[in-house]
């Protein structure tokens, strides 16, 4: 393997890993606070793509009215899903809401099904991301570029609302203790949402570029990034958001780099998600930036 | 509650079990494929539903794996009982490694070897994934499923890989999948009635406590969790006989999670409830066929979209979810005292109008 292919491998993994890492923040600020996997996640992905999609394909927008009117829906979309499937269960048992959070992504699948129908659809690549740069002897596509220059920049954004606002401290401040956050006068439901709001709004951002990197769009496509960003958080540790970042990088090269090492593999590509996820809930359960907190009652 | 003797109910129980067989008789004989076909998917889903049911509802492990233990049996079974030569002719990427291209073997034994692999799965994966807790311990449990399909689509040339296996002989029937249903029900009920039983209940309602009562967590936890991937393997045998082609998209994730609606929908714990959604939830999704395809209603015509039938069945499970989490038989099970003492207001105003 020469150097310049290494590079090239490496530019796509980061890329790859940008991505997952702005899906997989959605996983872990909706489990810090609600602790609650958020199976719907990665319908709430493909629902933003294909609105994005029929944005400019069918209503004829041009890509930068479409692309930011999906990122809304989507957080909508995302607000109203918690309010209608997660708040009443509030005080079940835990599992009664993650079984909820699966009905609720079949269903949105489903809806994708019969509104979009099973014929593929081709994503739209607007011209701005699909030149061809060489950069130094390496060929990097200009969407490579921009996915890791927005991905930084929203995750960047994000750390920011969390660290150094107000809303960010409520939202930290509800993951911490629901009771104590509501004594503190927080209204936890409006934090909520946001969370909800905020981590769909990344997801869609996410889908889009992932649907100019691969694109074809399926009611089922959220399915499996969805399943790898939430182990990305898993592997990083649920509910730390460094930690979901840090997960989607290892995913993301990870898995670029076993297909250019060991070709032989690739069809177990897939898998690799799977086991990294085994393997560190075996050896450090609370994942690698998780902190070991009691169980929230 | 009238007092009864406990023979009174054994006696009952099998005069009810040899109805069941006449009826089971006479369906295979008269009843149309169709219908047939819907009462054996009928019995498979009640043997995976109960077996849920031993971890989940006994045991309060919550797994999203039962489709691995599924796709194990089916595929077990499927490639003992295809012929040679079929297999030959299938196999077209890689050919078919040794003993498999060579033998066939009956049904029966099939079955078996089937549910013992899946147990062995089960088993393995025990291990590690009861370590975990709760959610854990579901995702772990999902990703095993997961990365048993993956090995299964990269295995060219032990399971044909993602062309899946066709061809294979049809020897499910009636009596096999009622009699492993009844077999099924049979063992849980046994097991939930004994020692065994009282420990998985102890375990689901306060783990710690069971501990420190001397209960051993872990291999109760094991017990449950091995049963119920045999007898999912089972059940996975049976399917890959009955459809007579299986690949690995029939094994996703969506498998594990129509056995949860199934389970939750008659009631979690009870083994009656799962039992009757069994039955109603299957019979509802081939009574929905229709909207998948386009109907007429006088003037307009409602365009039918595949996948209308799945988001339905996505609703009732929110649905159940939300507003009804008891499910159709709460915690309760069926028994003849109890039916008696439902009987009984019945029966004394029958006889009280006959004095009269």
């Amino acid at each position: 393997m020469t150097w310049n292919l290494f590079l090239q491998h490496l530019a796509n993994g980061i890329s790859l890993g940008g991505l997952y890492a702005l899906i997989a923040i959605g996983y872990t600020i909706v489990y810090g606070v609600l602790r609650l996997i958020n199976f719907a996640h990665g319908d709430i992905f493909m629902m933003g793509a294909y609105i994005a999609f029929y944005g400019v394909a069918l209503f004829l927008l041009p890509w930068y009215v479409s692309f930011p009117l999906a990122i809304v829906v989507a957080a909508i979309l995302g607000m109203i899903i918690e309010r209608a499937a997660y708040r009443p269960l509030r005080d079940a048992p835990r599992v009664s809401v993650l079984m909820s959070a699966i009905a609720v992504s079949i269903l949105l699948q489903n809806i994708g099904f019969v509104l979009f129908g099973g014929v593929p659809k081709a994503f739209p690549r607007p011209s701005l991301f699909a030149q061809v740069w060489n950069l130094g002897g390496v060929a990097v596509l200009s969407l490579t570029f921009y996915t890791v220059l927005i991905s930084a920049a929203l995750l960047v954004a994000m750390a920011y609302l969390v660290y150094r606002t107000k809303v960010g401290r409520a939202m930290r401040a509800v993951s911490w203790d629901f009771e104590i956050a509501k004594l503190m006068g927080i209204n936890i439901n409006h934090v909520i949402s946001l969370t909800f709001a905020i981590g769909s709004v990344l997801a869609v951002a996410g889908s889009i570029m992932w649907s100019m990197k691969f694109p074809q769009l399926l009611p089922l496509m959220g399915v499996t990034p969805g399943l790898k960003c939430f182990i990305a958080a898993v592997v990083g540790g649920i509910g730390s958001v460094p930690g979901a970042v840090l997960g989607g990088f290892i995913l993301g090269l990870g898995e670029v780099m076993i297909v250019a090492f060991l070709p032989g593999l690739s069809g177990f590509k897939y898998a690799f998600a799977y086991s990294a996820l085994i393997l560190v809930l075996l050896l450090k359960p609370r994942g690698l930036l998780g902190k070991m907190a009691e169980e929230k009652a | 509650m009238i007092p009864m003797k406990r023979e009174t109910g054994r006696i009952l129980t099998a005069i009810s079990l040899l109805v069941l067989c006449l009826l089971v008789y006479w369906a295979e004989r008269n009843l149309d494929p169709y219908l047939r076909r819907i009462l054996n998917l009928i019995a498979i889903n009640i043997i995976w539903a109960v077996s849920f049911n031993l971890i989940y509802g006994y045991t309060g492990q919550y797994t999203l794996g039962h489709a691995g233990f599924i796709a194990i049996g089916a595929y077990a079974a499927a490639l003992l009982t295809l012929a040679p030569a079929e297999k030959q002719s299938m196999f077209l990427l890689d050919p078919c490694i040794w003993p498999l291209n060579s033998i066939q073997w009956p049904f029966g034994p099939s079955l078996i070897l089937g549910a013992f692999l899946a147990a062995i799965a089960g088993f393995l994966i025990a291990f590690p994934a009861l370590k975990l807790r709760g959610d854990y311990m579901a995702i772990v449990t999902l990703g095993f499923s997961e990365i048993l399909r993956v090995i299964i689509i990269n295995t060219q040339s032990i399971t044909n890989g993602a062309l899946g296996l066709k061809a294979i002989p049809a020897h499910t029937n009636l009596f096999w999948s009622w009699g492993w249903a009844v077999f099924t029900i049979f063992v849980v009920r046994m097991l939930g009635n004994s020692s065994y039983g009282r420990a998985f209940k102890a375990i689901r309602s306060d783990e710690i406590a069971a501990a420190t009562t001397g209960v051993s967590v872990f291999r109760h936890k094991l017990i449950a969790f091995v049963i119920a991937s045999m007898f999912a393997g089972i059940g996975g045998g049976l399917l890959a006989n009955l459809m007579s082609t299986i690949d690995p998209l029939a094994f996703q994730t969506v498998l594990s999670t129509q056995v949860t609606t199934i389970v939750v929908l008659g009631g979690v714990g009870s083994i009656t409830g799962s039992i009757l959604s069994s039955v109603i939830y299957i019979s509802l999704f081939e009574l929905l066929r229709p909207i998948d395809q386009p109907m007429k209603l006088a003037f307009l015509t409602i365009p039918g979209r595949p996948g209308m039938r799945l988001m339905l069945s996505a609703m009732i499970f929110l649905g159940v979810i939300l507003f009804y989490q008891k499910g159709i038989m709460g915690s309760k099970e069926f028994s003849w005292p109890w039916l008696f003492s439902k009987l009984q207001p019945v029966l004394k105003k029958r006889t009280t109008e006959q004095d009269t």
